[in-house]
């Protein structure tokens, strides 16, 4: 007794399986086979990270600007209201203009926040 | 035959990655593992023919809150996992609380009653493309929905940058 | 407890049975034949991966009035593969310090979100590896998951340029997913459809048989777009060869390096694909070329691939900064705009 759902068989995409299994293949492939043949003669000094010469100083994963942080959360959001738009438009003609209007809300509430995060300066890189 | 196999691939291959996700020490690494599990769930939509659903568990998940999880580990910058004390400090006593758990989900599991079959079978579904039937249904009948979606979204980017440019001023 | 012990007999039942049962013959067939057809479009484009460089050197040194690569066989035209001998056989250093999995896995992950992309692309009618309704979603799914590779090889190496390069890049590479995802919008409100087939074949109806003078505003916001995302001349700050050596893949040497180098390659092959199918309309062209179905495709693909070249011969680097303020306070909005003029078109006519 098991609960299963599915029941369906996605076969259109077992061509993109085998081509996922491919391209994996083709660079681990390379990386395998060359590792026969290249030479592999490592001492410390070759084996440190490079600094133009000097040796490093300081952590190399150092704490970073919460820039970045910010963009990946804005990232978030304006991907999930891209996601919302391409049904939309898949459907566009088939609703018509109450389709339209309903994204013009959609669109003009996110703008609210669109704006406030460019007020607040969160697009500025100083 | 094939696709109670396919499940039951998915379903102990999800089991079993999101076992190492939180048994890894390093936190990228498990990042990483959960990126394979994000790529088995898209498949598992893909079961039931929900396509569009496969390519935003993708998209939105793997190539979004993921990378957002990462740089929230690099900002963290931790390179093994910070030791806390352990909240129960006998092993025993805890194996035997999740076994216990388990147990009683095993035992109610027989009597989870199954819900009617909803409309959008996967060969209703393939009639007319999943994305289609979604956007039809979606800006249509869940308007309302829709819309505080995009309220919720401007509530996550004030958000964002009120909690961020807290800590960028002090 | 019992039905459960039966129930993992029943799987390992199941499972040999799929395997074993019969039809399997028909269905080796049909794999042979999806095999032969992907290890065709693989073997194409990974010569064109290996002549576009050869060509950028070509192009962008008569540009600069200089003659290029010209020791290696008749102008140079040996030279990918010379290029190719020497990584291969270079030595393999990884760093001391560095994260042995992650730093083996990184190029892979970037070959194979760029390649992975090819199997939705229709090269001519009727020849697509995988038909998907979803094709453009498919698309912009894999090239999210690109920022792996970028990320996980900046973070394993464990040096602070490879770290910085990692960072900006994938933000930049993030910020105008975005851009991109938008831009493709109008396209999809056209044609009706997320299948790439379809949407070329939705453009024949428009003039010169392209959705690129409806569509204007998508297609230059799309190129730019597609400047950023694989990290090409003005867009290549991750890299920057002045300040951060070479971004992300600094620790990277031999087939290693050879691997980013041409997941950067397929990704420029990829979109120039992308933008001939969704804006140039494809494998149409105003009039039919004998024998070569997928003649036009390869002139609109080598234009735009030309043109990535062009920019990098003519446009200097942009500063971090206005990176970042051009992805988010011009393109966005501009999308954004453009999306609106579609809709409203749409429902005048």
């Amino acid at each position: 007794m098991l609960i299963m759902p599915g029941g369906y068989v996605p076969i259109d995409y077992l061509p993109v399986l085998i081509f996922m299994v491919i391209a994996s293949a083709f660079g681990l492939g390379a990386l395998l086979v060359g590792s026969i043949f290249r030479p592999r003669r490592p001492y410390p000094e070759k084996l440190m990270p490079y600094e133009s010469g000097n040796p490093p100083v300081g952590e190399p994963r150092y704490r970073f600007s919460i820039k970045f942080y910010i963009i990946a959360m804005l990232f978030v959001v304006f991907d999930v209201e891209t996601v919302f738009l391409y049904p939309w438009a898949v459907v566009f003609d088939k609703i018509g203009l109450y389709a339209f209007v309903e994204m013009m809300i959609f669109i003009a509430i996110l703008l609210v926040g669109y704006v406030y995060a460019w007020k607040k300066e969160a697009f500025k890189w100083d | 035959m094939l696709p109670q196999v396919l499940f039951l691939y998915f379903a102990f291959a999800i089991v079993a990655l999101s076992l190492a996700v939180i048994t890894r020490k390093n936190p990228v690494h498990s990042v990483i593992f959960m990126l394979v599990l994000f790529f088995h769930i898209a498949a598992l939509y893909l079961t039931l023919n929900a396509e569009f659903l496969a390519a935003i568990q993708i998209i939105v998940y793997a190539g979004a809150i993921l990378v957002l999880f990462l740089f929230v580990v690099l900002m963290l910058n931790l390179k093994e996992e910070v030791t806390e004390h352990r909240y129960i400090s006998l092993w025993a006593v805890g194996v035997l609380l999740s076994i216990a758990i388990s147990a009683i989900f095993l035992m109610t599991l027989s009597s989870i009653p199954l819900g009617a079959k909803g409309v959008f079978s996967p060969d209703v579904i393939a009639s007319e493309t999943h994305t289609v039937a979604l956007g039809k249904l979606l800006y249509t009948e869940f308007l309302y929905p829709f819309e505080i979606a995009s309220v919720i979204l401007l509530v996550a980017i004030v958000g964002a940058v009120v909690l961020a440019k807290k800590r960028l001023k002090s | 407890m019992d039905h459960i012990v039966t129930d993992i007999l029943e799987f390992i039942f199941l499972m040999w049975f799929a395997i074993f049962s019969a039809g399997t013959l028909d269905v080796l067939i049909n794999i042979g034949i999806i095999i032969l057809k992907i290890a065709a479009v693989v073997a194409v484009v990974m010569t064109h991966v290996a002549y576009a460089t050869y060509f950028e050197r070509k192009a962008i040194g008569h540009m600069q009035v200089r003659l290029g690569p010209m020791r290696v066989g008749p102008h140079g035209i040996l030279q990918p593969i010379a290029d190719f001998v020497k990584l291969f056989f270079k030595e393999d250093i990884i760093p001391a310090q560095a994260d042995k999995p992650l730093f083996y896995i990184a190029p892979v992950i970037a070959v194979f979100a760029a390649m992975s992309s090819l199997a939705v692309i229709p090269f001519f009618n009727g020849f697509v590896i995988a038909n998907l309704n979803i094709g453009l979603l498919f698309i912009l799914a894999m090239s999210s998951i690109g920022a792996y590779g970028i990320i996980m090889a900046g973070w394993s190496s464990n040096s602070k340029y490879s770290f910085l390069g990692g960072l900006r890049s994938s933000a930049q590479v993030i910020s105008y997913e975005i851009a991109m995802g938008l831009s493709l919008v109008g396209v999809v409100m056209m044609a009706g459809s997320l299948n790439l087939t379809d949407i070329v074949k939705a453009q024949q109806a428009y003039p010169l048989k392209m959705y690129i003078f409806p569509q204007f505003l998508g297609f230059f916001v799309f190129m730019v777009a597609a400047f950023a995302e694989t990290n090409r001349t003005p867009f290549d700050l991750p890299e920057a060869e002045s300040e951060l050596v070479a971004g992300y893949f600094v620790e990277y040497s031999g087939m290693r390096f050879a691997l980013f180098f041409a997941a950067e390659y397929i990704g420029m092959i990829l979109m120039a694909l992308l933008g001939a199918i969704c804006y140039l309309g494809g494998w149409n062209g105003p009039f039919q070329i004998p024998y070569i179905p997928f003649a036009w495709l390869l002139v609109k693909v080598y234009c735009i691939v030309f043109l990535f070249y062009w920019v990098r011969a003519t446009v200097p680097r942009y500063r971090y900064d206005q990176l970042m303020a051009l992805g988010w306070k011009i393109m966005i909005p501009l999308t954004l705009l453009n999306i609106v003029i579609t809709g409203v078109i749409k429902i005048l006519t």
